[in-house]
């Protein structure tokens, strides 16, 4: 079995508020080996969002150690969590996330311009735009496109900058099922093709389905 | 790709960058036609001194550059000076208020034409009787006078608009200096007395030996006059400070405008911060978006406030062109633009550093 790109060892987080504190993570493991498409499940406030911001560089942990292809994360300062976000991983959200004022095409361009890229792609990533199926819509901003079309930009712009790990957090959960099966078909066709490393949550059974595995969370712990 | 999302964020809302571009130019505007007023009016008094064609002009013990008030010269002293060696010719002058901006200049049309060459008619011609009038064309234009028409609004007097002249020369009205000395109760007395030499190259010594016969005075000759009409020597240098004060509020404008502007900008965008923070942009990024947007609205407003100043002078033009004299700037502008663009980067500072320092999950969050 190859080296896991993500090592997570009693991974721990606690949040807070006021006076009290409140644990989202308690001694999480995990190991995602380079290539896999995982699924995390769970009900809401079980972790499963947490998890993804640490391992995005979005929050420090409070505990444990997160590794990403070798390097500890857990310890990084703000700018190398920063740094993280440029050039390791590429984000997919719920509501799709898109710079409003700027067209498709500005809003990949702009994830290239932020991580100090040219502006213009490498040639493979023309290989992904075909399979996304966008490369009509580039110069349209985000208000004349359809959900799935602003899911599929989304994606675009997430794996523009060739990211090791693409976090996708209820990528479906604001399309309809046409749509949702699209952009899972989108993920799955980027996964196997290109080797792209992908975590996903959802709710939905069906999507965890396009999965290799399904992880499930409860209470801030892997259950299952 | 920076400048294409600073550029697509102030069109995103239009109403919000045109106001602030609006409320940034007024103080630019303010400045510059607080400048413009102080440097035309004394370019404009300069003008007129030399146009009188004096070498030399003698003034009352403890004037200003700038003001007469009274007319305590005895008017025998023209006499006396005009018998020094060197001098050419010596014409005494009253000179009277109107209006706090507007005077008129009692003269001996005769001595003053061989002074000055004599006044360029543009509508009737010289004094006809001790009550006649002759007014500049700018405040012909202002008050629209016509030549043969009676005024009774000048120093209660009923005056004869004898003729309407060329501007440039004495006061925008000029009476018979009998008249106005008994008008205004000084008789046989003059305000300033001009002087010319016989030669140019004699200039100095008529100068020192004036200077010797009256010491009190205050003798000058025009360009050494004319040189000390700024704005640094205007009461004391109150009008250097006036503009520094008006300065000061313009920065103060610029600020709280941006600072306002950016902080509204900073919260409707705060969804848009957390992407680009997911994105990877540092805190220096986010930061520089939002200065750089704050420096497009200051350039706007400097820009707009150089052209509102050209219409503040054309409205000036048309309604006060006796009253008020605004000079066009340039010199003044790239200062405007660095005291536009200091107040807007200061108030753009704030709301960039709370973009920054924005946490991107929470900024993610918002709705």
């Amino acid at each position: 079995m190859s080296e896991p790109l993500i090592e997570i060892r009693g991974l721990r987080k606690v949040y807070r508020v006021g006076k009290v504190d409140v644990p989202a993570l308690r001694a999480v493991d995990l190991d995602v080996p380079p290539g896999e498409f995982l699924a995390i499940v769970g009900p809401s406030g079980s972790g499963k969002s947490t998890l993804f911001h640490i391992i995005g560089g979005l929050t420090p942990s409070t505990g444990g150690s997160v590794r990403i292809g070798g390097q500890d994360i857990s310890s990084l300062t703000d700018a190398g969590r920063t740094e993280l976000r440029k050039k390791k991983v590429g984000f997919v959200f719920q509501k799709f996330n898109l710079l409003p004022n700027l067209t498709a095409a500005d809003n990949i361009a702009i994830a290239r311009h932020i991580a100090g890229r040219g502006q213009t792609p490498e040639p493979e990533f023309e290989e992904a735009l075909r399979l996304l199926g966008i490369a009509q819509r580039l110069n349209h901003k985000p208000a004349a496109l359809s959900g799935g079309e602003q899911q599929r930009v989304a994606i675009a712009r997430a794996i523009v900058n060739h990211p090791a790990i693409l976090l996708a957090d209820e990528p479906t959960g604001n399309l309809d099922s046409e749509n949702s099966a699209a952009v899972l078909d989108v993920m799955r066709d980027l996964n196997r093709r290109l080797g792209q490393t992908i975590l996903m949550i959802t709710h939905n059974p069906e999507a965890a389905a396009f999965a290799h595995r399904t992880v499930r969370m409860r209470d801030g712990r892997i259950v299952g | 790709m920076t400048a294409k999302l600073v550029l697509e964020n102030l069109k995103h809302k239009p109403m919000r960058s045109l106001l602030s571009v609006f409320l940034i130019a007024v103080p630019v505007t303010l400045i510059l036609c607080l400048v413009g007023l102080s440097r035309g009016m004394l370019d404009d008094s300069a003008r007129r001194a030399r146009g009188i064609g004096a070498d030399i002009m003698v003034r009352p013990p403890n004037t200003s550059v700038l003001t007469l008030s009274g007319a305590p010269i005895p008017e025998k002293l023209i006499d006396v000076i005009q018998r020094k060696p060197h001098v050419a010719l010596a014409i005494g002058m009253i000179v009277h208020p109107v209006t706090s901006v507007t005077f008129v200049s009692g003269i001996d049309l005769a001595q003053f034409n061989r002074m000055s060459g004599g006044f360029k008619y543009l509508k009737g011609g010289p004094f006809q009787g001790p009550d006649d009038l002759i007014v500049d064309e700018y405040y012909a234009q202002q008050h629209k006078l016509h030549a043969g028409e009676y005024v009774t609004d000048v120093l209660n007097h009923r005056w004869r608009v004898s003729g309407i002249a060329e501007g440039g020369k004495l006061a925008h009205l000029s009476v018979p200096m009998r008249t106005l000395q008994d008008l205004t109760g000084n008789t046989g007395m003059v305000s300033q007395i001009f002087v010319k030499a016989d030669q140019p190259a004699n200039v100095p010594e008529v100068l020192a030996e004036l200077k010797t016969l009256l010491p009190a005075y205050s003798i000058y000759t025009m360009e050494e006059f004319t040189s000390l009409l700024t704005v640094q020597n205007v009461q004391g240098g109150a009008l250097s400070t006036f503009i520094d004060v008006m300065i000061g509020i313009g920065v103060v404008i610029g600020f709280a405008v941006v600072l306002l502007s950016m902080y509204m900008a900073v919260l409707q965008r705060t969804r848009e911060i957390g992407i680009l923070k997911a994105l990877g942009a540092s805190r220096w990024f986010i930061l520089k978006i939002v200065l750089a947007e704050a420096v497009v609205l200051g350039l706007g407003g400097t820009v707009l406030g150089i052209g509102l100043s050209f219409a503040a002078r054309a409205l000036i033009l048309a309604l006060y062109p006796a009253s008020l004299t605004q000079a066009i700037t340039p010199d003044w502008w790239p200062i405007a633009g660095a005291i536009s663009l200091a107040g807007v980067l200061l108030g753009a500072l704030y709301p960039g550093l709370s973009a920054a320092a924005q946490d991107p999950i929470e900024a993610l969050a918002y709705e």
